[in-house]
């Protein structure tokens, strides 16, 4: 038949039947995988530096939820590989469209953490400027921010820079129409973007199996035409050196990627949730043993990349992450009311000018415990 | 001067804006080699290349997230929904993003974009094809929505919401796309955008209309003249930002007023009209405001839509109503049970 591509070019599309891993469970080095570099000693050190300091940040972020600092926390334990794979794949100039539960990768890709929290502890949405970090807003609606990758991957082809976006996305986001849309357009495009799925198993509380018939998310790329793999979301060796090869792959002008990691969320989808009513312990310890943290740590310490004294060293560095959050956190966060009219638009429209007005004046009449709002 | 019709003012000024700056982008469903199912961009993939002007895979919500990441990277895009009814696949898209963007971001981040509708009946069309969905969007926080009624500001209008810093739904009445005018564009005539017009003075009832009613209204003023009675008509051309300023100092002057669109009039555009004139203008108010509006029906089919759409006639029997004497207004004392 004309036009049909050959074989060869959709068994380059196809992911692995198997996730690509670099390292066991226990630590230990797994054969390595083919077509895949593994990445250098003194990155692997610097992302579990990260991983540490990921973790105990996200720790920090549920104690003050517990203690009422944030109105809600979707942790991303169990998922640090995922998250800071993808910041140590990117460059500063790439773009990184995250999801409401990707405050770990934020933080380490150097964005502030209490700028990372403006939107859990409810002072404003956004609390970072998009532009200065090339990071958009987390994203709440599902796989929406998939096709805001698309555009602006599109946008930096266009402007001949060689730039590329990430998206993050989870697994229940692969069954959002946007998410399909975003992988068909860029495809056609062929914009420098890469798709990353976290699937951690479960859509709050849907499991995968519920969620999708196909044997793997990863395998939602073929029908676009777009190339996809598959990595074992808690080997950061693997999900690092799958993630930098998509990059490559985008940067250089050959079109969108597809990643898909199997991972798992620890924690419940936020404090608000209780997992007992969907998922057994025995699950949840089945993945604990195949921590990501731990996991790395054991091989870098085998393999002499790592030892004792520089693992206190980073967890010290880690606490003190954690205490410097605390009391920023913990300090008054003024909010200022009559700010809620000012970015509508660029200019505040008439109508908006007389509500402001008038909050202004109930303010005014208002006690003095309004006082700087 | 020249003789052209809405349509072809609609592609001029996406031409004019291709050349003005070289950031706008013009996207979106058979836009390019075809020209658009309305031709508004005519031409335009061929004059300025498949970089400027291009077709998208077939998918509107597609359409506005690409766009919407496109302005985030220093881009103007224009994109055509292809008609009113096919734009609701983006519904989330423009509703929790474009209209967002900027106040999540404490202004950090604009998206200069526009979404072209075309809209509202009166074309003899098909099922999903003649929505008037102006209300969903200007419900909205954070968007313009546009509407123009002229060929002139048909033009001015769309140049203005591409060099707009926000987005703006821009809806175009389709059934106007054929009205001619001669028009002047190398000098602007019409007033700035969030600003309404008073395109027909007169002394004793204001029409308030846009977009496709805008005519009608006119000709109903027209047919009043004979009868005695003098009729402002109002043309809004900007629903959001609305212009409350016109609207009432014409209402204050003649003391009766009647809004006409042509959506549905639950909930509608029409509805706020009202609300606000008598907010602000009640001691002026010689008579309730009234609304000719479509009925609270899904669109109806071709054969029908005569019924639906406001007429000339029922524009005058509501301007009859507006209580010039003291007698009761019958419909209004039984209830509709007459």
């Amino acid at each position: 038949m004309p036009g049909q591509p050959p074989r060869e070019a959709i068994q380059n599309l196809l992911p692995a039947p198997e996730p690509v891993r670099f390292v066991n469970e226990d630590g230990s080095a797994a054969p390595p995988p083919e077509g895949y570099r593994r990445p250098a000693d003194d990155l692997l050190r610097e992302a579990y530096r990260r991983m540490v300091l990921g973790r105990r940040f996200d720790a920090q972020a549920t104690t003050l939820t517990r203690q009422g600092q944030l109105a809600v926390y979707p942790s991303s334990r169990g998922q640090d590989a995922c998250q800071i794979g993808a910041v140590l794949a990117l460059r500063d100039d790439d773009w990184l469209f995250p999801t409401y539960r990707d405050s770990m990768a934020l933080v380490s890709r150097g964005i502030d953490p209490v700028e990372v929290l403006t939107l859990l502890r409810g002072d404003w949405h956004c609390g970072y400027d998009p532009h200065a970090v090339h990071t958009a807003p987390q994203c709440t609606p599902l796989a929406t921010q998939t096709l805001h990758a698309a555009g602006m991957a599109e946008a930096l082809r266009r402007r001949g820079e060689d730039g590329v976006a990430l998206a993050m996305v989870g697994d229940g986001g692969t069954s959002e129409g946007d998410f399909h849309e975003a992988l068909n357009f860029s495809a056609v495009f062929r914009s420098p973007v890469v798709y990353f799925v976290q699937n951690n198993q479960y859509a709050i509380s849907v499991p995968l199996a519920q969620q999708t018939a196909a044997p793997a998310l990863a395998f939602k790329g073929i029908g676009y035409g777009i190339r996809s793999q598959q990595v074992d979301g808690n080997d950061l060796v693997a999900v690092l050196s799958v993630l930098a090869d998509a990059v490559e792959y985008a940067r250089g002008g050959h079109g969108p990627v597809l990643v898909e990691a199997h991972t798992y969320r620890m924690d419940a989808h936020t404090n608000a949730d209780d997992a007992t009513r969907y998922r057994d312990d025995e699950e949840v310890e089945r993945w604990r043993a195949a921590d990501p943290v731990a996991r790395l740590e054991t091989l870098l310490l085998t393999e002499g990349l790592l030892d004792a004294g520089q693992i206190s060293t980073i967890r010290d560095e880690a606490e003190q992450f954690a205490a410097a959050l605390r009391t920023r956190m913990n300090a008054e966060a003024p909010v200022v009311a009559l700010e809620l009219f000012d970015h509508v638009f660029a200019e505040p429209t008439p109508q908006l000018r007389e509500q402001r007005a008038r909050l202004a004046a109930e303010l005014a009449a208002a006690p003095a415990t309004q006082e700087g709002h | 001067m020249a003789t052209m019709t809405m349509a072809q003012a609609l592609n001029r000024a996406l031409r004019d804006a291709l050349t003005a700056d070289e950031q706008v982008l013009i996207f979106g469903e058979d836009v390019g080699a075809l020209g658009g199912v309305f031709r508004i961009t005519d031409g335009l993939t061929r004059d300025f290349g498949r970089e400027r002007c291009f077709d998208t895979p077939l998918a509107e919500a597609g359409i506005v997230g690409l766009a919407v990441g496109l302005a985030m990277g220093g881009f103007r895009p224009v994109v055509e929904m292809q008609f009113d009814a096919f734009a609701y696949p983006a519904f989330e898209q423009i509703t929790s993003h474009v209209a967002k963007l900027r106040n999540r971001t404490r202004g950090r981040v604009s998206l200069p974009m526009v979404i072209r509708v075309p809209f509202a009946g009166g074309i003899g069309g098909v099922e999903h094809h003649c929505d008037s969905s102006e209300a969903y969007y200007a419900h909205t926080p954070g968007l313009k929505v546009l509407t123009p009624a002229t060929v002139e500001d048909a033009y001015w209008l769309l140049r203005d919401a591409i060099d707009d810093p926000d987005p703006v739904v821009f809806m175009e009445p389709k059934r106007r796309y054929w009205s001619k005018a001669e028009v002047d564009l190398t000098r602007r005539r019409p007033a700035p955008l969030g600003r309404a017009e008073v395109v027909r003075t007169g002394r004793d009832v204001t029409l308030v209309a846009y977009g496709p009613s805008v005519p009608v209204a006119l000709e109903a003023a027209e047919a009043a003249e004979e009868d005695g009675i003098s009729i402002e008509v109002v043309d809004l051309r900007s629903i959001v930002p609305f212009d409350d300023a016109t609207v009432t100092e014409s209402v204050r002057r003649t003391g009766r007023c009647v809004v006409v669109q042509e959506a549905q009039g639950f909930a509608g555009v029409g509805a706020e009209i009202a609300a606000r004139i008598q907010e602000r203008a009640f001691h002026s108010l010689a008579a309730p405001v009234l609304r000719v509006a479509g009925f609270d029906i899904p669109y109806p089919p071709p054969k029908l839509e005569h019924a639906h759409l406001p007429s000339v006639e029922r524009i005058l029997d509501a301007v009859d109503r507006l209580q010039f004497d003291d007698e009761p207004d019958e419909l209004y004392l039984t209830g509709g049970r007459a």
